[in-house]
């Protein structure tokens, strides 16, 4: 009876090593598939992969970089001195207006004459910029000249400030005004989370009867069990209009519902966790406190608060994760407009948004859904260095009270 | 016990979907091939048709994987896709089963009831800012769009800005009903939307693509009538060697009855 006893508690002891180990095992496994896939980014052409640009050979240009090439092809760059060329209009040339052209049967069996008559109206016209594929590139045409194209750099990602992902001829991936719309969202919709759960915890800890306690505490646990797309229906719905017309503005769809709408989301977290810290100040310590006369708004912020710090910022990271990683009451109420935000009576667009939103169609493995991959780990990134801040942080209070 | 029922559950799913033919693709279409779907197996109970979502280059990126059977696109084929089915060595077969009209939308107060083609390009490209560039109030223009991943944003990119990027920072929703809900409530958007989605709490514009001849009220009839211009085909693709498969579905969503649930649907019939 005895041994089966033992074995069995050898066999849970095995079961939980074994349940400890595969998470960590996966959730390394996960970080490295998501910095795999982004780092990806920089291995690819600037230029839709498998295309190329061609321009007739007596064209001065030699390269153009991709913000030139977008600019071109949306006519908003229309004389070729604008790019270093001769003072001439440009003639953009998509590769799908070959089709209006000619008829599949001009084109013969498989498209064996595309090449050649791609060559043909490449070399008739000296002010032409075609983006046709690669393949069909003709071969040995002296009146042509492949355009070089080059990768997607670290800066062109980092520094780049428009967001058009699925733009052809040249994706544009900057992702700047995307940090940007993700970190003033989070940070304002925590500037308002913050003092209100903190007084509510305090208040329910220290100042509230059982009674109250016990009414309040339920409820605000249930406003952690909405769903969030509930909650980004009523900020669409609700928060979205009337922002909009008391401060009357063009759009209600701004950074300022998103960060209201987080910051409700925010402070279940915050509180549940805030208080479950506060009173776990140990009895005596309070009594202690009481004893040498001080009153119990001084024990409240002397004694239980500088007790607690190290909770109470868990509780805080847990509820800045929960606000940078939101999406979908995101997604629904700050208008997703990939602009660099300048208030927060703007528009902007976060990141887990841009995922959510956009991972459905882009293309698996291609350009478009390996930003999306980078966009992942900068989230990670910001995350974890909020996670680290916050644990120097609590072990530096935990010092100061040792002493 | 637990390990035999999931077994008999995986054993079961495959012997089900050995016999069940697989719709994916356009989250459009995925309403109308859902109810066409449901009528068929009520017609014949022996056949199971399975219909997801995905979006259009999901439905037909399975096609070429062989995990689909039809894959359902609210776009046509783009010229790659063909490339690498035909690389596969697949030929692949279109057939077009109901219309979508695109209609644009604005405020219900707002003044401007007609648009050209040229003022449509100018506002979702972000030239003209203003309401009464266009003949309407002092008011700033709020396009919403929708997002990258959606069909009816490549078709009006395609078929209204003529292939150029929508404005940079354009306002960008994730569903047709999130559009609906913003135009309604902000009084200088515009939006696109189905056709099938259009109520009261928005005003549809009129469309010329002519430069101003004659603007087009956007209606089933009119649109059935080839007038208006903003009309998109709803496609099914399969590969030639399945045909057999697919071919009593497919009858089934052209006859009568088929066509009856494409109205009900709010698309627009083939007749």
């Amino acid at each position: 009876m005895k041994r089966l006893k033992r074995t069995a508690e050898r066999i849970v002891e095995a079961a939980l090593t074994l349940s400890g180990s595969i998470t960590s095992v996966a959730i390394l496994l996960i970080v490295i598939f998501l910095f795999k896939e982004g780092f990806g980014l920089f291995k690819s052409p600037a230029v839709e992969n498998g295309y190329a640009l061609c321009v007739n050979v007596v064209n001065p240009v030699e390269k153009l970089n991709s913000e030139q090439i977008k600019n071109i092809f949306d006519q908003e760059t229309t004389n070729w001195k604008d790019v270093g060329g001769i003072d001439a209009e440009i003639a953009p040339f998509r590769f799908d207006e070959i089709f209006s052209r000619y008829s599949d049967e001009e084109l013969g069996k498989d498209y064996r004459l595309l090449p050649q008559k791609l060559g043909e109206i490449i070399a008739a016209d000296p002010k032409i910029i075609a983006f046709i594929p690669i393949k069909y590139i003709p071969a040995n045409n002296s009146q042509i000249k492949v355009l070089p194209t080059k990768n997607i750099t670290s800066s062109d990602f980092f520094c780049g400030k428009e967001w058009l992902p699925t733009a052809t001829p040249a994706a544009q991936f900057g992702v700047l005004p995307l940090i940007a719309g993700t970190l003033l969202v989070s940070i304002f919709a925590i500037l308002m989370a913050l003092p209100l759960s903190l007084g509510v915890a305090i208040y329910m800890s220290e100042l509230a009867t059982e009674r109250v306690r016990q009414i309040l505490k339920p409820i605000i646990e249930l406003l952690a069990g909405i769903p969030s797309v509930v909650f980004g229906f009523f900020g669409l719905a609700v928060l979205v209009p009337l922002i909009q017309n008391s401060l009357n503005l063009p759009v209600g769809e701004t950074a300022l519902a998103g960060s209201i709408i987080l910051a409700i989301m925010a402070l279940p977290t915050i509180i549940t966790v805030a208080e479950d810290a506060m009173r776990n100040t140990p009895r005596s310590v309070r009594e202690a406190s009481l004893a040498l006369g001080a009153t119990q708004w001084q024990t409240i912020y002397k004694v239980i608060i500088p007790y607690s710090s190290s909770g109470i910022s868990a509780a805080v990271v847990l509820g800045i994760g929960r606000a940078v990683g939101e999406t979908m009451a995101v997604l629904m109420v700050t208008g997703n407009a990939a602009v660099m935000p300048h208030s927060l009576l703007q528009s902007v667009r976060t990141i887990p948004a841009t995922i959510a939103a956009e991972l459905g169609e882009a293309p698996a493995g291609g350009t478009h859904y390996k930003s999306l991959f980078m966009l992942g780990c900068i989230l990670f990134i910001i995350t974890m260095s909020v996670s680290i801040l916050a644990e120097i942080i609590s072990k530096r209070q935990k010092k100061g009270i040792d002493v | 016990m637990k390990k035999t029922i999931l077994t008999a559950l995986i054993v079961a799913g495959t012997f089900v979907g050995a016999q069940a033919q697989k719709i994916k693709g356009s989250d459009t279409m995925l309403p109308l091939s859902q109810k066409e779907a449901e009528s068929f197996m009520n017609n014949d109970k022996s056949k199971t048709v399975i219909v997801t979502g995905g979006g259009s280059g999901v439905g037909i990126a399975a096609l070429l994987e062989g995990t689909t059977d039809l894959a359902q696109s609210s776009r046509k084929i783009k010229f790659d896709e063909k490339q690498k089915l035909q690389e596969a060595g697949k030929t692949v077969k279109e057939v077009i089963v109901a219309y979508d009209a695109i209609s644009v939308v604005v405020h219900p107060l707002n003044k401007v009831r007609n648009l050209t083609r040229e003022q449509l390009e100018g506002i979702f490209t972000g030239k003209i800012k203003n309401w009464k560039e266009v003949g309407g109030d002092d008011m700033k223009i709020i396009p919403y769009s929708r997002e990258t991943s959606s069909g009816t944003y490549e078709f009006f990119k395609e078929s209204v800005l003529k292939q150029k990027n929508y404005m940079n920072g354009i306002m960008s929703m994730p569903a047709t009903g999130a559009i609906i809900q913003s135009v309604s409530q902000t009084k200088g958007a515009i939006g696109y939307v189905g056709l099938a989605y259009l109520n009261n709490s928005v005003k549809a514009i009129h469309l010329s693509y002519d430069k101003g001849k004659t603007y087009i009220e956007p209606s089933i009839a009119n649109a059935k009538n080839k007038t208006y211009p903003v009309v998109r085909p709803l496609y099914y693709y399969y590969i030639d060697r399945s045909e057999k498969i697919v071919k009593p579905y497919l009858d089934f969503v052209l006859s009568n009855q088929g066509q009856k649930i494409v109205s009900e649907i709010g698309f627009i019939t083939l007749k």
